[in-house]
Formats: structure tokens, sequence, C-alpha cells
């Protein structure tokens, strides 16, 4: 059959509208399904980051409000046995967050200057790229490195790549070391990672991440780091913050004032 | 033809073997469909009881999507109702607030034994009772 090329291009057309019909008429009837956050309350920010204060984080001794905080939130279990213990936050001497820092006539109240340590949310994750599940990604809209529990085989790749062990395995159930379930958030399972997600559900809730509201010394701050008008902007304008690991690429975006 | 007895013999016991799961659940009433405790507060479920009959898994699936991979925290039903997508909060606590009797009855039922969804998602009358 020889067929000219008037009609040639006329049935092509006419194939591909066919094709794409359905979805054009589903979208003009706004049926298609929506994206993008839900709520009008809820938090939104271009890149969401944290600057802590460690002077004023130090204020108090022994403080674990944040710390506690965020666990009963998460329901992160309690586990003594440090071989399966598993922490979203936690507090380190100065000296191991930042060896690089270190130098041995350095002033001991440097030296142990408790610091907060979390996931670092960085530009570059290199947990992400490892994972071979998509387990955790990017989120393009706010920058939060998310975590998908069903997704994670638990391999623990994003545990070797995080230089900042910020990760934890389950390697127990850890529904038994939970003394009270949060209802509002799961548990995980045995065999996946786990680790901080910037509360990305209390900011679809429009409420700040629970370790800023706990800091009863207002050490944490939590802004868009887009956003030259912000708080954490403006701090990290005017006080000489660190990140822990710059040099490896990261682009870490948790900020130490100290 | 002298086996003729034998083989009829064979074919009875051969089919008394195939089909005893199905006279057996008939002799032990256990086939019957099971008897679900519906929630008092609410007529209507997100979608209709055949859908979710048949697809509710599926559905499940939909809302973990929406809800973890693209920021999406509400449903909207065919028929414009909203929800909250939350197994334990919409599904569970304003609804089928005894697990036991809705859903674990049906697993039970059609030999799907502790989806492992309840591994992370809490049941909060569970909660409840270890609270007290």
């Amino acid at each position: 059959m020889i067929i000219s090329r008037k009609k040639f291009l006329k049935l092509t057309g006419i194939s591909m509208l066919a094709a794409t019909g359905e979805r054009i008429a589903e979208s003009l009837a706004g049926t298609a399904p929506s994206a993008g956050p839900g709520s009008p309350r809820a938090l939104t920010a271009k890149r969401w980051a944290m600057v802590i204060d460690l002077q004023k984080c130090a204020r108090e001794d022994g403080c674990t409000a944040c710390i506690d905080a965020c666990h009963r939130t998460h329901n992160v279990p309690d586990i003594d046995n440090r071989a399966h213990e598993i922490k979203w936050i936690w507090k380190e001497e100065f000296k191991h967050a930042f060896p690089s820092a270190h130098n041995e006539y350095q002033a001991e109240h440097i030296e142990s200057l408790p610091v907060l340590l979390l996931c670092n949310h960085c530009d570059n994750p290199p947990c992400v790229r490892v994972c071979p599940t998509q387990a955790t990604w990017k989120r393009e809209e706010d920058g939060i490195v998310m975590m998908d529990w069903h997704r994670c085989i638990g391999c623990r790749y994003c545990m070797a790549a995080c230089p900042y062990g910020s990760r934890s395995f389950n390697w127990i159930d850890p529904r038994n070391d939970i003394a009270q379930l949060n209802p509002d958030f799961p548990t995980r399972t045995k065999g996946v990672v786990e680790k901080c997600t910037f509360c990305d559900t209390r900011l679809a809730k429009g409420e700040l991440p629970a370790c800023v509201e706990a800091c009863p010394q207002d050490a944490i701050f939590f802004g868009d780091l887009d956003d030259a008008g912000s708080e954490i902007r403006q701090l990290l304008k005017s006080e000489y913050a660190i990140r822990r690991k710059p040099e490896l690429g990261t682009k870490p975006e948790i900020y130490y004032i100290v | 033809m002298r086996d003729r007895s034998l083989i009829y013999l064979g074919l009875l016991i051969f089919l008394a073997v195939v089909t005893f799961p199905f006279t057996y659940n008939l002799a032990a009433g256990s086939g019957e469909m099971p008897d679900l405790e519906y929630p008092d507060n609410e007529t209507q479920c997100v979608e209709s009881k055949e859908f979710m009959r048949s697809s509710h898994m599926q559905l499940l699936v939909d809302w973990r999507e929406s809800l973890v991979r693209e920021n999406v925290r509400t449903h909207k039903t065919s028929d414009g109702r909203t929800y909250d997508i939350s197994l334990t909060n919409t599904c569970l606590a304003a609804c089928h607030t005894r697990k036991g009797d809705f859903c674990d009855r049906c697993h039970d039922y059609s030999g799907v034994e502790n989806p492992y969804c309840w591994d992370c998602h809490i049941d909060p009358e569970q909660t409840e009772r270890s609270a007290r």
C-alpha cells in the first residue's frame, strides 16, 4: 500500500490525539490526581536547614529535652545495648563531633562541649546515591532527606555511606523497648534503617520540629535557607558557624554556632 | 473389564480426597462469611463496600505512595468527601475501633494471617490497653 505524506501525517496526528485524549479530558475535567502538599496550614520552605547554638545548648548541664521529645514523638526505642541502639538525635563531645577541629592544646571546655548530632539533611546526600530501592531520597521541594520504611530492604548501604553516623539499624523488634507508643507515628520493624526526617509530618501540620519546640534554651533554630530574610540566614550572617565534615562535599545543612 | 469395580472405587477415593477441604469446611460450618463489626458512628467507608472488599490493599498502597512520596496527605473519595490519609488515625481510631472484630476477623477467614502493616502501624486500641 502506498501512502502519501499528507495522509501519513494526518494518521499520526489522529492516533497521537487518540492516545493522549483521555488524559487531556481528565485534566480538563479536573479529575486528575493533584500533587503537592495538601494542607494550607503546612509549613513550607525551599530549603529547610537548622542552626544550633552550642553555647546556649550547653547552658543546662545534662539536658536531654530535645532528645526525649524527638524520641517520644517518633516512637524511637530506648535500647540499653549499644550494639542495637537507635538514635535520631543525640549528644557527642565537640572533639568527637568535629575531629578535624581538635588539637591537643585546646581548652577543655571546648573539647568537651556537648554537640547535638542528627541527620544533616545534606544537599548532596551520599546515602541517597547508594540506596538501591530509593527508600531514602531527597525531597525536591524542600531538601529534606526522607525515608520510606516500606521500601527499605535493610541492606545498610546508606549507613556505610553516611559520614555522620546519622542512621540506625533495627537489629531487633523495636516495639518491646518503647515505653509509651505515640499513635500519631508508626514504629519501625526489625530489619529497616531509620533516622531523623526533620519532622516532615509535623511540618505538614504546621508545627515546628519536636526538638526545636522542646528546647528550653531556644538553642535550635529551624528555617528556610533559601529565604534571605529568615531567622537562620540572619544568624548565619552575624555569627560564626561551622558544619560537620564539609570537606567531603556532602553540603550538610546543620550549622553549629560555636 | 474385570477391574471395573476397582476403577470406580479408586475414582471415588480420588474424588473424596480432592474435595475433602470443601466437604470438611461444609461439615464444620467454617466456610461461612465472617460476621464483621461495623462502626456505629459511620455508615459509609472511604469507598464502596464492594471496592473496599476487593481492593482495600490497593487503596492502602496508593495512600502510602501518596503520603510518603508525594506529600499529599488527604484522600478525596469518588463522591467528593475528604479524609486524612492515616491507617491508624482514620481507618482505626475514627471508625474500625475494634480491629480484632473487623480487620482480623476477615483476614483470618481468608487465610491472610497478620499482614505486616501491623508490624509498624499502631492499633490505637492496643496502645490504650498498654497505657492502662
